[in-house]
């Protein structure tokens, strides 16, 4: 049983530099919730404040309503996994994961139990007597995984735990700290860059940027409804088209002089026009809002990409096309874009909604 | 990023307080004591002193002995650690790129840094006495007039020469490990790029082996001025006459032997604003380095 | 060259493999006349310590093994009047306490205080930290004559006490901890903050292992550098007891340059080797670490 909330935490150095701007967060019991963005947004720093293990300037961190910004990191009843895994480097896999449980005067018989316990739903039981020099990357990870949750504490803390792996292993072990984290029902909040991790891992997401929570919501949320260009831009692949331009009375135009969007919306002046490269489709010659002329095809297996120039213009646009496809470089493609899905930012990034479908505000955006 | 830490209220203390109090006993106060000591002239008895300012200063200056020796010392400095450097980096490239025996090697060239440099002076002074040594016959015979025990400038051969010899091992083991932490990737791309070995050297390894060239410098330039004074100790004392007098040495002369505790006072304390100078310059360059 | 080579395969095949002889001879030669250089002093001292003083008056020095070796050095250890005052047997031991308490005594002071400016943050820290370390700025000698009143005055010459702890004043060996101890990753402090482990539990249960090398690296160095200290027990020590084997050496310097009876080159020579052989083997049996702790120092 465990949740955390944030209220208006800040983090400033004494240099002035503000690493955590006013960030607000509610985690439910029994809930992964995962922090997202590029480097140097502050996400780690948010982690390491709810650890303990850097101190909070303003705000309250609440763990089961009591707050706890002043205790320090072992009386917080949470337990952390290292991006490096911050192993002990000279003790053993079973004195690694029983370190924390001997601090805290945990009978013999019952550390025994319980790291074996861990050793064996981490498959680890045969390598109890290595050195983590002795152990592979992913063996030193499940290490760092059982320390954490030898302590059958009330939260855990992940930052960035999967970023040393390589690409095959990195998506095994997504699977199984998820599984691990439903089975053993323990609320955690999980860092990490990777916006894939992300989308698969967490039931909410938290997408940073310089310090401010962008926006927070269910995957589907932030993919369908991103509250900002940020956030559009930061989560899919191959990244969302963005096109610049100009919302008036009769909709958006691009830059290009293209009229893509005809809805009304509350807002006139410089804006941006975002679209999924899956949005855009191609259409028989004459009914295209446009047309692309294509420079260069990817070929993906189970997708293809053809990335283009819009006629007249510099803009550049990703399309996802079927699988086979007889297009080649050069060739210039009808393109109509799926305006139910085109997603509108004002001259501040900030997502706008149309002014006829009022019905859908209740999900707009939080942030 | 800040190195993570403790706030607890006095263990701090408890653990730097045995290397402070020692300092402070033994370091700090007795470098007070050189200052203080500086402005004080003694009778001859060491029964009165009185306070005269600058004038030991102005008479150190003022003394062309001690110019002499500020110079001989500087010389000194620059010809051992010039001599020292180059044969141990010729002797560490070779020991870096030889496959047979490397180890070996690396044994027998770094053993000479534990030999006290009394014992490596009075070895010296023994290969060239008139009365026993070989090199001193050696020598004479093919027509030099030699004597470092009567001829100023045979007595600075002689120390160079020991002081260099007693240096390489330490400096053959930096260079060694600095050549060894040159990446081999860099050393590929740099066989791929340029075919002649020796241009290699000079335009990838040298300049990849400054940061240990320069902590070098100043290592070997400390050395020079004051581990020397045992090797010069046993061999010529500064001598004959004072044309082997270091710095340091003629501090101990003054002080210990002479009893001019005023001057030697003085003397300390322009040693220690030249080391002081010194040091900075490495820092500005240990600087460079973590920004290379 | 890759048309050369095309053109006459053979011939410039053994060209390359001559240049690549000529160029292996050069290392090794160049590295034996180092090895030759360093070793030949040694070597002479060692053999002619087995001569007769008076073969080594009438025919120099001495290149091979003489038959007087046990008699020179017998006589090391049981004189204490002639040329030394004391024996070598003494001179050694001396030897020996100053090496490992100024070791031992080194290790534990610095380490303790590099863990306080390292791992905590207190109000005193900065200043602290340049009290310490200004001390690597200013070797003992450039203050070698106060510092020698100070000692006096607190009655501590001719003692243990007054021949290592001064030394100890310098912060080298605390410089090296600390470097070190920056290099340990923070998130092993912060997994150990985690799991429960106060300032003095994580000293113990993971620095203190961590640092094993590193603690042994510094001994082996600092064994050295006590053992090879001139002025200061040069100064200090004025009762013959407390004479080391390096300020023995000294002495008998000194007794052959007043002239007078035969020199005992053969003493003189075997001192030597009695001086260097102790620091010299520690060096060679420990030189991994020793390199490795002496290379660390400069990062």
């Amino acid at each position: 049983m465990a949740n955390i909330e944030l209220h208006n935490v800040r983090k400033s150095y004494a240099n002035g530099v503000e690493a955590i701007k006013g960030v607000d967060l509610q985690v439910a019991d029994k809930e992964l919730i995962v922090i997202v963005g590029p480097s140097g947004c502050g996400k780690s720093t948010l982690l390491r404040m709810i650890a303990g293990l850097e101190t909070v300037s303003s705000g309250n961190l609440m763990l089961d309503g009591q707050i706890i910004n002043h205790l320090e990191p072992a009386e917080r009843d949470i337990a952390m996994v290292f991006q490096n895994y911050a192993l002990y480097p000279h003790m053993s896999v079973f004195n690694n994961m029983a370190y924390g449980l001997k601090n805290r005067k945990v009978p013999k018989t019952e550390i025994e139990q319980r790291v074996i316990e861990a050793a064996k739903i981490l498959e680890l039981d045969q390598l109890l007597d290595r050195k983590p020099s002795q152990l592979s990357g992913g063996q030193r990870q499940r290490v760092a995984m059982g320390r954490a949750i030898v302590r059958k504490p009330k939260l855990f803390l992940f930052d960035e735990p999967l970023s040393n792996l390589d690409a095959r292993l990195r998506g095994q072990m997504r699977i199984e700290i998820k599984q691990l984290q439903r089975n053993l029902a323990t609320t955690a909040v999980y860092v990490t860059h990777d916006q894939v991790e992300a989308m698969t891992l967490g039931d909410r997401l938290i997408v940073m940027n310089q310090g401010k929570a962008e926006q927070i919501g269910t995957p589907s949320e932030l993919y369908n409804k991103p509250a900002s260009l940020f956030v559009a831009g930061f989560l899919g692949s191959p990244t969302i088209n963005v096109l610049e331009g100009s919302l008036g009375k009769s909709g958006f135009e691009a830059e290009s002089g293209h009229k893509l969007d005809r809805r009304k919306f509350p807002y006139s002046g410089k804006a941006s026009l975002a679209i999924r490269p899956e949005d855009l489709h191609i259409v028989p010659v004459g009914q295209e809002d446009f047309r692309l002329r294509i420079n260069m095809i990817e070929e993906l297996g189970s997708e293809t990409l053809a990335i283009g120039t819009v006629e007249n213009s510099a803009q550049k646009l990703t399309v996802r096309l079927p699988k086979k496809t007889s297009l080649s470089e050069g060739a210039l493609l009808s393109v109509k874009l799926d305006y139910k899905h085109s997603h509108l930012f004002d001259d501040h990034g900030k997502r706008l909604e149309p002014e006829k479908v009022e019905h859908r505000q209740q999900y707009s955006a939080i942030a | 990023m800040q190195k993570a830490q403790f706030h607890q209220g006095v263990s701090p203390y408890l653990f730097v307080a045995p290397q402070v109090l020692i300092i402070l006993v033994f370091f700090i106060w007795p470098a007070g004591q050189a200052i203080y000591q500086s402005f004080l002239l003694e009778d001859a008895f060491g029964l009165h002193s009185e306070f005269v300012g600058f004038l030991n200063y102005r008479d150190i200056f003022s003394d062309p002995e001690y110019l002499d020796t500020a110079v001989f010392t500087l010389l000194f400095a620059a010809t051992v650690t010039f001599f020292s450097l180059t044969i141990a980096l010729l002797l560490a490239v070779q020991a870096n790129s030889v496959i047979r025996g490397a180890g070996s090697y690396k044994t027998l060239l770094m053993w000479a840094y534990a030999i006290a440099p009394p014992a490596a002076g009075l070895m010296g002074n023994l290969m060239f006495s008139p009365l026993i040594g070989d090199f001193y016959a050696l020598i004479n015979a093919s027509g030099i007039d030699f004597n470092h025990h009567q001829n100023g400038s045979d007595a600075i051969f002689v120390i160079v020469l020991i002081a260099v010899w007693k240096q390489i091992s330490i400096n053959f083991i930096f260079f060694l490990s600095g050549l060894q932490g040159i990446s081999n990737s860099v050393t590929e791309a740099a066989r791929i790029d340029c075919p002649s070995t020796i241009k290699r050297f000079w335009t990838i390894t040298f300049p990849l082996l400054a940061p240990t060239t320069f902590f070098l410098l100043v290592i070997n330039t400390t050395y020079a001025f004051f581990d020397t004074f045992g090797i010069i100790d046993v061999t010529t004392r500064g001598g004959p006459g004072a044309s082997t007098n270091t710095l340091i040495y003629k501090v101990y002369k003054d002080g210990f032997l002479g009893a001019d505790l005023g001057s030697s006072s003085a003397q300390s304390v322009i040693l220690m604003f030249l080391v002081l100078a010194l040091t900075v310059f490495q820092f500005r360059f240990i600087e460079k380095k973590v920004h290379y | 060259m890759p048309t050369l080579a095309i053109n006459t395969p053979t011939g410039s095949r053994s060209g390359v493999q001559v240049m690549k002889l000529l160029r292996l001879l050069m290392q090794h030669g160049i590295l034996i006349l180092g090895v030759l250089f360093l070793i030949t002093p040694i070597w002479v001292a060692l053999m002619s310590s087995t001569h007769t003083p008076e073969t080594l008056f009438q025919s120099g020095l001495q290149f091979l093994p003489g038959d007087y070796g046990r008699e020179t050095y017998a006589e090391l250890f049981t004189i204490s009047s002639g040329q030394l005052s004391t024996s070598a047997a003494i001179m050694l031991l001396n030897s020996l306490a100053l090496g490992l308490g100024f070791a031992i005594g080194k290790v534990i002071i610095s380490m303790l205080a590099a863990y306080g400016l390292v791992y905590f943050r207190f109000p005193l820290a900065t200043p602290l930290f340049w009290i310490i370390f200004s001390t690597l700025l200013l070797p003992l000698e450039v203050r070698i004559i106060p510092s020698y009143k100070v000692v006096a005055d607190l009655g501590l010459l001719n003692s243990y006490t007054g021949l290592i702890v001064p030394l100890i004043a310098s912060a080298t060996g605390t410089f090296f901890f600390r470097q070190y101890f920056r290099s340990i990753p923070d998130e092993l402090l912060e997994a150990a903050r985690i799991d429960n482990a106060g300032p003095l539990r994580f000293f113990i249960d993971i620095l203190l292992p961590l640092s094993r090398t590193m603690i042994a690296a510094i001994f082996i160095i600092m064994f050295v550098v006590g053992w090879n200290q001139y002025l200061w027990p040069l100064l200090m020590t004025t009762d013959p007891d407390y004479y080391t084997v390096v300020v023995g050496i000294r002495q008998m310097f000194q007794v052959m340059s007043q002239g007078g009876d035969l020199p005992q080159f053969n003493l003189a020579f075997a001192l030597t080797i009695l001086a260097t052989l102790p620091p010299v083997l520690v060096v060679v049996i420990f030189q991994r670490m020793f390199i490795k702790g002496l290379v660390e120092s400069e990062k």
